[in-house]
């Protein structure tokens, strides 16, 4: 520690490494990076230690899993199954659960790290999202996520097939029932795709090949990617004391954020290891090999499928004929337009926030959620129609469980995904509104101490405390949003510029509106404060004081 | 805790009444950033350690790791010598929640222990550093612009039309060559998905059993029973599109469409069992309403009205399969169905029948 030199053993080999690669310098100014400090940053963390996992136990499972899809008799530890014609792949999956030491584990640890690796990746673009991390200059790392996001539900449902089991099964037959009724190439896809008729032989191989080569690799040169710029480019940070736009505030690389990555990798591994021992999951045995006649009730997919297959049962059964031709809306639309609508839409956000804003600066300050309303409002929108779509798609579980009719709940998710969705957004709007008048409230007036004075009048009141440095650095961090490129659009008459006036500036103009609508000021007059009014059985301001939105006197 | 508070008369009951922070923001002060943040000396030291507290931090911390280790010899242990082998349920289950509680516990020991490690003995002070520029800066760019000039006017595509034109002219059906080589990936269609493997006179046969079936024996009121093709009791492909369910149905409440009169054999009728929407198998049947359901996305029909849609997103009735009896008195089908059955496609068109 006192010494300047590494221990021999280090310093031979970096040295060995500076001669080949010049690494000394290199690693010299990486380890002194600085990491910020947020538990949200470790959502990303989870996601890549989930990956990590998955890579790693499905190269255990390859070793003896058999992607196949001929006919073969069961003869193995599983009693039940004896004699049962299975397919090979049925057959080697049950060999892994039974007859191969730890590989039931690995499986369920497979499986495990699959719904964590989905479910870390959703709650981190949420946040990426809500914080409005994605802007300027991180735009191509949020597109990097979308996509991988979207293969990797690919990857899950691809990898859940694999065993031929009777529920990954019915989801290929249901895959494939999709797939067919996509207009004009509808049939040429699902032949060409499963090789011949439905199941056929070819389909599980194929799938096998896509799963464990082409898309893992796909997925890990963009997970190399999204790092490397991710540490180009640093995390955002929340506004707080001392912090600006140009600085990261936190402890270097090396030590503190390598020792606690790898602590936070091995609870990663830890937890889905405790949920591979404890938890079951996807007990192939219990369903039984697949054949395309038979199914169980109370089928339900990985949790990440939940959504298409809501908009599958909620649909109403519309198709048409014309020509000749029939068209399955109530297939397409579902399984196409739910999923475009959210990936190509958060693709494209960070674009329109930019084009509608006029905003082009570096942001490295995250917000805080309700200092961009609309922002937040409209990924609420986008949260509760996902959300909205997934319970939809457990409707005979609810069902059942709360004993209403079947019909109903259908009935219920037809009308709640149009209204829950615009219900959300201006509910969102409003608390992020009413938020932020808390905010302005507590800059303007202080923080209640809960200490009670009386006045030599005789009134009452309550001591307002100013708050902290620290609160009040992260208050007034609210990043206002420019709208002056727009102003320019028009001139001193307030004529709209030509650019302005065709519908597309319109929409322009108006979504400019939709970014910065009644701000509520952080540092003047602002609006909010009425917003928080007293409760009733504390009245105990009376007129003539300073009226803090009827609450009691601020002690400045 | 912050300096503010510490300058105010708060007392401490009262600062638990003071937000601290605002929730979704980083705590403000930790312990052990107490020190003024600045850039830290050569090897980051500078935070001193209180020795007796680092002294049992750096116990507990040993105890974990310690706690792994112990883990990975009980690990090789569950794996080797008990329960070891695996071959039946019961050491399946032994083995996997004995080599899983094992996992668990190596995994957690490291990460505690370099938890404990990172937070209570890594003497590393919070310092502000700069973040470096995003852009390259302005001479960086104008170099390379003209370098790029230089180059692609070096390189001639730029004057020499045929050479750029015939370059692009070459690359351009590269992007298909992979489109063709896939073309083999599976034959066409074809008409296909209009046939099944029902014909005039094959015996429908009780799946799983591959028993033909006599009329006289599937004769219990409300009976239902999944058949397929004679001769197609294994091929799943052939299941996939021909599986058929049997109903017995009571006559007198039969609703039977026009032209389908001698479709059914004394009120036992057979549909198509292929859910006219994605294709799973209808196999709910609620005998006091006669209703099929589909227990992928609840399309419900009617048995007794032609199987008609009369909930959910399927958009066409299963189709019905003509049976008969044949000489021997066993069930047959009288011929194909008349329309494709499962899911629609574009060359579907309005059914036939």
């Amino acid at each position: 520690m006192s010494t300047t030199t590494p221990p021999k053993a280090i310093d031979g080999a970096i040295g060995y490494a500076d001669e080949r690669f010049a690494i000394a310098g290199f690693l010299r100014a990486k380890s002194k990076k600085v990491f910020g400090d947020h538990w949200s940053f470790m959502l990303g963390e989870i996601a890549l230690y989930s990956f990590v996992i998955l890579l790693l136990s499905g190269v255990f499972l390859t070793l003896w899993f058999k992607p196949s899809m001929s006919e073969v008799v069961y003869h193995g530890s599983y009693t039940k199954l004896n004699g049962v014609s299975v397919s090979e792949a049925y057959d080697s999956t049950l060999r892994i659960s039974f007859d191969v030491r730890g590989g039931l584990l690995m499986r369920q640890i497979h499986h495990w790290a699959a719904v964590l690796f989905l479910a870390s990746t959703m709650v981190h673009l949420l946040r990426i999202f809500f914080t409005g991390a994605y802007r300027k200059p991180r735009e191509i790392n949020w597109l990097i996520g979308i996509v991988m996001f979207t293969i990797a539900i690919l990857e899950g449902l691809f990898g859940y097939s694999l065993p031929d089991d009777l529920l990954s099964g019915t989801g290929l037959r249901i895959t494939q029932g999709v797939l067919q009724s996509i207009p004009l190439v509808g049939t040429y896809l699902f032949y060409f795709a499963f090789g011949d008729a439905f199941p056929g032989h070819d389909f599980i191989p194929r799938l096998y090949t896509i799963h464990v080569l082409l898309i893992p690799g796909l997925l890990l040169a963009l997970v190399v990617a999204h790092l490397m710029i991710m540490w180009f480019q640093s995390h955002t940070q929340f506004p707080g004391k001392g912090r600006s736009n140009n600085t990261v505030t936190g402890k270097a690389f090396f030590p503190v954020f390598l020792i606690k990555t790898n602590a936070f990798m091995l609870f990663t591994f830890a937890v889905i290891a405790g949920l591979a021992t404890f938890a079951q999951i996807n007990p192939i045995w219990l369903f039984g090999p697949y054949t395309p006649d038979s199914i169980t009730a109370g089928s339900q997919p990985d949790f990440y499928m939940g959504f298409l297959e809501g908009a599958l049962r909620i649909m109403p059964n519309w198709e048409t004929n014309l020509w000749g031709h029939t068209v399955s809306w109530n297939v397409m639309i579902p399984a196409l337009v739910p999923l475009g609508l959210i990936m190509t839409g958060a693709a494209v956000w960070p674009f329109i926030e930019q084009w509608a804003t006029g905003d082009r600066k570096i942001h490295n300050f995250a917000d805080r959620p309700r200092n961009a309303p609309f922002r937040t409002a409209v990924g609420m929108t986008t949260v509760a129609f996902y959300g909205l779509l997934w319970l939809a798609g457990g409707n005979d579980i609810i069902a059942d469980k709360f004993h209403v009719s079947l019909y109903a709940t259908t009935w219920f998710f037809r009308f709640t995904i149009v209204i829950g969705p615009v219900i959300a957004f201006f509910v969102t709007k409003r608390i992020c509104l009413g938020l932020q008048g808390k905010d302005a409230d507590v800059l303007h007036h202080g923080v209640e101490s809960g200490k009670i004075m009386r006045l030599p009048n005789g009134e009452f009141i309550e001591v307002h405390e100013p708050a902290s440095e620290e609160e009040a650095a992260v208050l007034q961090g609210k990043d206002l949003l420019p709208a002056p490129e727009l102003e320019e659009a028009e001139d001193e008459n307030g004529v709209p510029a030509p650019s302005a006036r065709g519908p597309l500036g319109k929409v322009r103009k108006n979504l400019n509106r939709a970014f910065a609508p009644d701000e509520v000021s952080v540092d003047g007059h602002g609006e909010g404060h009425h917003e928080t009014g007293p409760h009733d059985d504390e009245q105990l301001a009376s007129d003539g004081v300073e009226t803090g939105g009827g609450k009691a006197i601020s002690r400045h | 805790m912050t300096d503010n508070n510490e300058n105010s008369d708060v007392t401490p009951e009262e600062e638990g009444r003071v937000p601290k922070r605002v929730i979704g923001t980083p705590p403000s002060v930790g312990t052990q950033e107490l020190l003024p943040r600045e850039e830290p000396g050569e090897g980051g030291s500078g935070y001193v350690l209180d020795e007796k507290k680092a002294r049992s931090a750096e116990r507990v911390a040993a105890f974990f790791f310690t706690l792994t280790f112990l883990a990975s010899i009980a690990f090789i242990f569950f794996y080797a010598v008990w329960p070891g082998h695996v071959g039946n349920i019961q050491r399946a289950t032994r083995s996997n929640y004995t080599l899983g509680i094992a996992l668990t516990l190596i995994f957690l020991g490291l990460a505690v222990g370099m938890t404990i490690w990172v937070r209570h003995l890594v003497t590393t002070k919070e310092i502000v550093q700069e973040r470096h520029a995003i852009s390259s800066t302005a001479e960086d760019r104008e170099a390379f612009n003209e370098f790029f000039q230089k180059g692609a006017q070096e390189s001639g595509l730029i004057q020499r039309k045929l050479l750029r034109r015939t370059l692009l002219l070459a690359s351009a059906p590269l992007g298909l060559l992979p489109l063709v080589l896939l073309r083999d990936l599976g034959p066409l269609p074809e008409k296909k998905l209009r046939h099944t493997k029902w014909k005039s006179g094959t015996r429908l046969v009780v799946d799983g059993t591959g028993q033909p079936l006599k009329a006289t024996d599937f004769n219990s009121p409300g009976g239902i029973i999944t058949v397929v093709p004679e001769g197609a009791e294994n091929n799943l492909d052939e299941i996939a599109t021909s599986a058929v369910l049997l109903l017995n149905l009571p006559v007198d409440q039969l609703k039977i469409k026009k032209g389908r009169e001698n479709w059914n054999v004394g009120g036992i009728v057979a549909y198509s069992k292929i859910c006219t929407h994605v294709g799973c198998p209808a196999a709910l049947y609620e005998q006091t309403t006669h209703h099929i359901l589909c227990p992928c996305h609840q399309s419900t029909f009617d048995a007794l009205d032609s199987a008609k849609v009369i909930f959910g997103p399927a958009a066409r009735p299963l189709p019905q399969l003509p049976i008969g009896v044949d000489s021997e008195g066993y069930l047959i089908a009288t011929s194909d169905f008349k329309e494709p059955v499962g899911p629609s496609f574009w060359e579907r068109g309005r059914p036939k029948a």
